[in-house]
């Protein structure tokens, strides 16, 4: 089985987690014993490095405590003059105030590059024109760059959640439109004269032999997509002083050295990662197995 | 085919009479598009040999033509979205300070994270290599971790290593050590078994045959794996410098000079990024077809 290598992995990376907040948040502790005038006994300064309020570097079991206060600690709602609103202190909130732009600025990107592709497949010209462009796109570090379109869209006017989905939406556009135009292009020679010798039209063509062969790229290229926008909707909300969402977690936190809140956000991130490429692969499986391709 | 391009062209004049009576200067831009299109239909039909770098790069120029007029006709604020040319202006203007911010960020940030990190991850991989147990559970950890938005640990970095570029490495360390682990020891398995046998029959120890078999099978693998980091590295540099930097930076000037409102100064820093991105990729890909030209995905059709 593949579980016992992993978990050891897992078991590695944890303990060298916990050496390095040892390590790191020891010398946080010594000067304080100093300032104090107090003598530490070694287990006492590994005890006290565990369980600081701000460490250099928050031991995991801290994270997790913080994970769980957050999320099933706090209410998703609570009742504020006199209306059920979002409670600003559950992980939740945030974590969704993320995951909405992400999602719908995935979906807009992936049919948009889903139709691109199509139409960069039937037509030379746009083939020519589009495609070193959307690969030389890739190339460039617009993720970085992020933050400049949300503040241009805010002075125009549009806030919320269309401007983090709009940078999601590009990032997850260029691996869809290069997958699929790969995908689409995937069949034989012998598969497209098959279809030739039925008279098939160009879009029974498209509909019955290139979309159906395309499915393992699309899935491919799906979950490089959505990891994309989730990584994009964070980084949008860094420097424009979002309130809410895992981006705005991570700065506030930063701004006031809360060490255990960047890393229960940054670890919150990671999950919902996580969960949306796992769902991905989860509905891959389903239909590979529907098609009667082997997943 | 010459008749369906022409009457795509007729419709398009169709088109551009019509938007003429309400907009003109929407008339203008469509035409300017239709015209620059119907040119490259012609080319990529022609079959001529020039039209692979011809049409997109006619392509590319209608885009700027494009956004230049629309930013005229239609008198768009510069705060908002500043003209090509106004761009091309402030990099003019400003290259002693974009020049600076290069060397801070991309050669003293990226570069120095990009060679730590592409380093480490394939000495680790030679470790993890010797074990089939470690292989096996490191593939599906670096998967994943490959998978996580790495950049988030900019603010811990910034606060570990300070506002200097050598927080700045660390994020991109961070960022590319587990991409390019998943493609090194993927690559170091490129080998097939039959190629391993035969340097076991020529007695070969283990170091001649990392040498001279499983690192050159292996670099296509490690190519692809650099190629995907010098986008990466990038973006970490310069996400970084949003939490905390000295007075020059790529991000730090983007930061500075949005608050500013000179949007034309940020574009072009915008375009020192993407000039440096694809340059950097460009120089990997360059290596890449010097070093692997006997692998098949080189091959000229």
């Amino acid at each position: 089985m593949a579980v016992l290598p992993v978990l050891t992995v897992v078991g590695v990376i944890v303990l060298i987690w916990y050496a390095g907040a040892y390590l790191m948040n020891r010398s946080i502790t010594l000067d304080t014993a100093e300032r104090r005038g107090v003598e530490m006994s070694a287990s006492e300064v590994f005890a006290d490095t565990m369980a600081q309020e701000r460490p250099r570097l928050p031991a995991p079991h801290q994270v997790a405590v913080e994970l769980w206060n957050t999320t099933a600690g706090e209410e998703m709602f609570r009742e504020r003059r006199g209306e059920m609103r979002p409670n600003p202190r559950s992980l939740f909130f945030h974590a969704y105030q993320t995951l909405a732009p992400t999602l719908l600025g995935f979906v807009i990107g992936s049919l948009a590059g889903l139709l691109l592709a199509i139409g960069i497949v039937h037509n030379r010209a746009m083939d020519l024109s589009v495609m070193p462009w959307a690969i030389a796109s890739q190339t460039i570090p617009i993720l970085a760059v992020a933050p400049i379109v949300i503040v241009v869209l805010n002075a125009v006017g549009l806030t919320g959640v269309v401007p983090k989905s709009l940078i999601s939406a590009y990032l997850s556009f260029f691996p869809v439109v290069v997958g699929m135009v790969k995908g689409l292009r995937s069949p034989g020679a012998m598969d497209l004269d098959l279809l030739r010798t039925y008279s098939a039209s160009r879009a029974e063509t498209l509909f019955k032999l290139r979309l159906p062969a395309s499915v393992p790229f699309l899935f491919a290229s799906l979950k490089v997509a959505i990891a994309a926008a989730l990584v994009g909707t964070i980084v949008a909300e860094l420097p424009t002083g979002a309130r809410f969402g895992l981006g705005a977690r991570l700065l506030t936190g930063s701004y006031y050295g809360q060490t255990i809140q960047i890393w229960s956000a940054l670890f919150m991130a990671a999950i919902c990662a996580a969960c949306l490429v796992a769902l991905l692969g989860l509905i891959e499986r389903a239909t590979l197995r529907r098609m009667g391709l082997s997943a | 085919m010459m008749r369906r391009v022409g009457l795509g062209a007729g419709l398009g004049v169709l088109v551009v009479v019509i938007l003429a009576a309400l907009d003109w200067r929407l008339a203008a831009m469509v035409g300017v598009w239709l015209g620059a299109w119907l040119l490259n239909v012609a080319l990529s039909r022609s079959g001529a040999s020039g039209a692979r770098l011809l049409v997109p790069l006619i392509f590319g120029l209608t885009l700027l033509t494009l956004w230049e007029m629309a930013v005229r006709l239609y008198g768009i604020s510069p705060v908002i979205l500043p003209a090509p040319s106004a761009i091309a202006a402030a990099f003019a203007a400003n290259t002693d300070i974009l020049w600076a911010d290069f060397v801070q960020t991309i050669l003293k940030g990226a570069l120095v994270g990009y060679v730590i990190g592409c380093g480490a991850a394939v000495l680790a991989a030679l470790a993890i290599d010797r074990s089939v147990f470690l292989q096996k559970g490191m593939l599906p950890v670096g998967n994943f971790i490959a998978a996580l938005p790495i950049v988030g640990t900019a603010p811990i970095f910034v606060m570990w290593f300070g506002f200097g570029p050598a927080s700045k490495a660390a994020v991109v360390v961070a960022m590319v050590f587990f991409p390019m682990l998943v493609n090194a020891v993927q690559g170091l398995k490129a080998s097939d078994q039959m190629q391993r046998d035969l340097m076991h029959t020529y007695a070969a120890s283990y170091w001649q045959s990392l040498l001279k078999l499983r690192l050159p099978t292996a670099l296509p693998f490690l190519f692809n794996g650099l190629k995907i980091c010098t986008t990466l590295a990038l973006i970490g540099a310069i996400v970084a410098e949003f939490f905390g930097s000295p007075t020059v930076g790529m991000g730090f000037r983007i930061k500075i000079e949005v608050g500013r409102l000179a949007m034309d100064v940020v574009w072009a820093e915008i375009t020192v990024a993407a000039l440096a991105g694809s340059g950097f990729y460009g120089l990997m890909a360059l290596l890449e077809k010097q070093l692997t030209f006997w692998h098949p995905s080189q091959r000229k059709a």
